[in-house]
This record gives C-alpha cells, structure tokens and sequence, in this order.
C-alpha cells in the first residue's frame, strides 16, 4: 500500500516538475504519463475531470491529481497525488524565494521561456486534438463542442455557465436519443 | 499563530477561487491588502516568476507568499491551506459520481461535459497563443517564434519516432532554441 502510494507522489511530483505555464499545459504531460505509461485514467476520465476542476474551487492541476488519485488508491490515494503535485513548486520557489525577481528579469530565462511558451502552445493544441477525438463521439456532441468554443472564445461568461449548458444538453440529448 | 493565520487565508482563497491559477490573484490582492504581509508589487513580481518557474501558477504563488511570511515552513503551511478545500471538494465530488455512476442522467451529463471540456481547453490555449505571439501587439509579431512553433507542429504530429518522443523533449528543446535565437530580445 505505502508502496503504491510512493508510486502516485513520484508520479505527480514528476507531472508537476514538467508543468511549465500553469494548469493547462499540464494536459499533455498528464495524457503522456499517466494515461499513456501508466493507464491510471482514460483520455475520457481526464476531460471529465478538467470539466469538473474548472466549475469547482481551487486550482486544476491539484483537482486533477485529487481525482486519479482517489480512482487509484482510495483517500490516501488523492492526498499522495495531490501532495506530489505540489511538492515540486515548494521547493522550487523556496530555493529561488531570496533571488526569485532577479530570476525572471535574467536575459537567458527570458529567451528560455520564450521558447516554451511556443512549445506549451503546440503541445496543448495536441492534447486537445487527442481529446477531441474520445470527447466528440456523434454530431451532437460535435454541436455542444462548437457553441462552447465560440462561447468561451468570444465571450467573457463563466466556466459555470458553460459546464451547466452542457450536462443540461447531454441529458436532454441522451433521454431523447433514446426514446427514438 | 502566523502558520494558523496563513492556513486560514489560503484555505479561504482554495476554497473560493474557482477556475484555476489565475482566479487566485484577486484573493491575493485582498490578503495583501488586510495583513499587509506582502506588498502588490511583489504579487506582481510574482505573476512574472510563476510563469517562468515549473508548476501549477496558483500554487506557486501560495508557496512564494508563504515562503516571503514565513520562510520553509510558511510556504508549506500556505499551499497545504491553498489544496485542502480541493481535495475535500473533490472527494466529494467523486462519492457522488461513484454514487450514480449508472444512472443515465449523469451519464448524459457526461456526454455533454467531455466536449465542452475540449472546447473550454481550447478557448485557453488561444488565450495562451495570444499571450505568446502577440504579447505587444500585432505589429511587434515575431516570425521566429512562428517559425519555432511550425517546426515543433511538424516534429511533434508528423514525424514518425520523434513524434513519440516525451513533450518534455521538446519543452527543453525549445527552451535551448529560445536562448540561442535569443527569441525575446
């Protein structure tokens, strides 16, 4: 068990050491090591949970972890996930917390991290095109795919209103396709 | 009794902050401005720092205002407020869906869920190509950095073996290609 628990804090503390950009680009990190490598979740698995980290509190990347934790090893599972995913930023920036300003004003972290910003933007368009292709599985759900995107494109509304308009449709849809 | 004050800030701002990383910063601006542990322009100082630091942005920046109040132990005790309301939110999120994993209206729920989780990942990552590409403006649009991204399209989508390469791969790879291009001076 302890073991076990080990294997999901190394797991996630690698995620988050990889992390560069925030929650999202944590995305194709996830799907490479732990759907891919390690099938703890299901690409189907990981959109739910980002649907849900983005209508309930706190931060996505730790709501991710909480969930496959949990699905892996029960409560001491999530903790262990959760732990790990966070222990990487807490020594990183304590390390740095004294010269930390002076860090990302230095010329060589400023041209790095411009490049990964470019390379955070490709890796998450792959991700969602992965996604895209377990999340879109008939016309309908290629509709509720289209109207949130222009929404949450064009639009200031909440995650909220989103994620509500689509369990209303998905309901309303899977009753009615059944009843034809 | 700082350590206590500490948790108790941030477990409001994890409790309340919904959205992800970014949603914290309005909570941080308030903390600031109540106990005056750390000032605005450092919260600032921060934005910048947690995009060029490893890790999801909201928690870095509950461990660097923890670290700047009190030291190791006050960055622990910050991110530790910052998680715990997730992890019970999330817990009992999960008890619920366990709970009615068969019932055909959530599953329905689901159905819809999973493309609009798509179409709301996508709608960020715009939000970040737009923060990349045209951070000043149309006119300062840098051809280097589109080129850097068709490259990395072509290596990570078409090229046989090395598309299947870890992302990790081409995050350092891109990073050694931004110092040499000195892509942003």
């Amino acid at each position: 068990m302890l073991k076990e628990l080990f294997k999901l804090f190394f797991a996630f503390a690698k995620v988050g050491v990889m992390t560069f950009g925030g929650g999202y680009a944590m995305l194709p990190i996830l799907q490479r090591e732990i759907v891919e490598a390690r099938g703890w979740a299901t690409e189907e698995e990981l959109a739910d949970y980002f649907a849900i980290g983005q209508c309930t509190p706190g931060v996505i990347a730790v709501n991710t972890a909480t969930f496959i934790g949990r699905k892996k090893d029960g409560i001491p599972g999530a903790i262990a996930a959760t732990l790990g995913v966070v222990f990487p930023s807490i020594v990183i920036i304590s390390l740095l917390a004294g010269v930390i300003t002076q860090f990302s004003e230095l010329v060589w972290v400023k041209n790095a991290f411009a490049g990964i910003r470019v390379c955070v933007c490709v890796l998450i368009f792959n991700a969602v095109w992965k996604l895209g292709k377990k999340s879109i599985v008939d016309k309908y759900a290629a509709g509720i795919f289209a109207l949130v995107a222009v929404g949450a494109i064009f639009t200031d509304l909440s995650p909220v209103v989103f994620i509500l308009f689509a369990a209303v449709c998905g309901v309303v849809l899977r009753v009615l396709l059944e009843k034809s | 009794m700082t350590y206590l004050r500490l948790f108790y800030e941030f477990f409001k701002t994890g409790l309340f902050a919904v959205g992800g990383g970014m949603a914290t910063l309005p909570f941080l601006y308030d903390i600031s401005d109540r106990t005056g542990w750390f000032t605005h322009a450092q919260l600032a100082d921060m934005v910048a720092v947690s995009e060029s630091t490893p890790g999801p942005i909201g928690v870095n920046m509950a461990t660097y205002v923890g670290f700047l109040t009190g030291g190791l132990g006050g960055a622990a005790v910050a991110t530790l407020g910052l998680i715990a309301p997730s992890i019970c939110v999330i817990l009992i999120v999960y008890a619920f869906l366990q709970k009615f994993r068969d019932s055909r209206y959530v599953n329905g729920a689901f159905y819809g869920l999973r493309p609009a989780s798509t179409a709301m990942i996508l709608a960020a990552g715009l939000l970040v190509v737009k923060a990349t590409f045209l951070a000043n403006g149309v006119a300062a649009f840098d051809w280097r950095l589109a080129a850097l991204a068709a490259v990395l399209v072509a290596l990570t989508d078409f090229v046989p073996k090395v598309k299947s390469l870890h992302p990790i791969v081409f995050i350092l790879g891109s990073a050694v290609v931004g110092v040499v291009l000195r892509l942003a001076e």
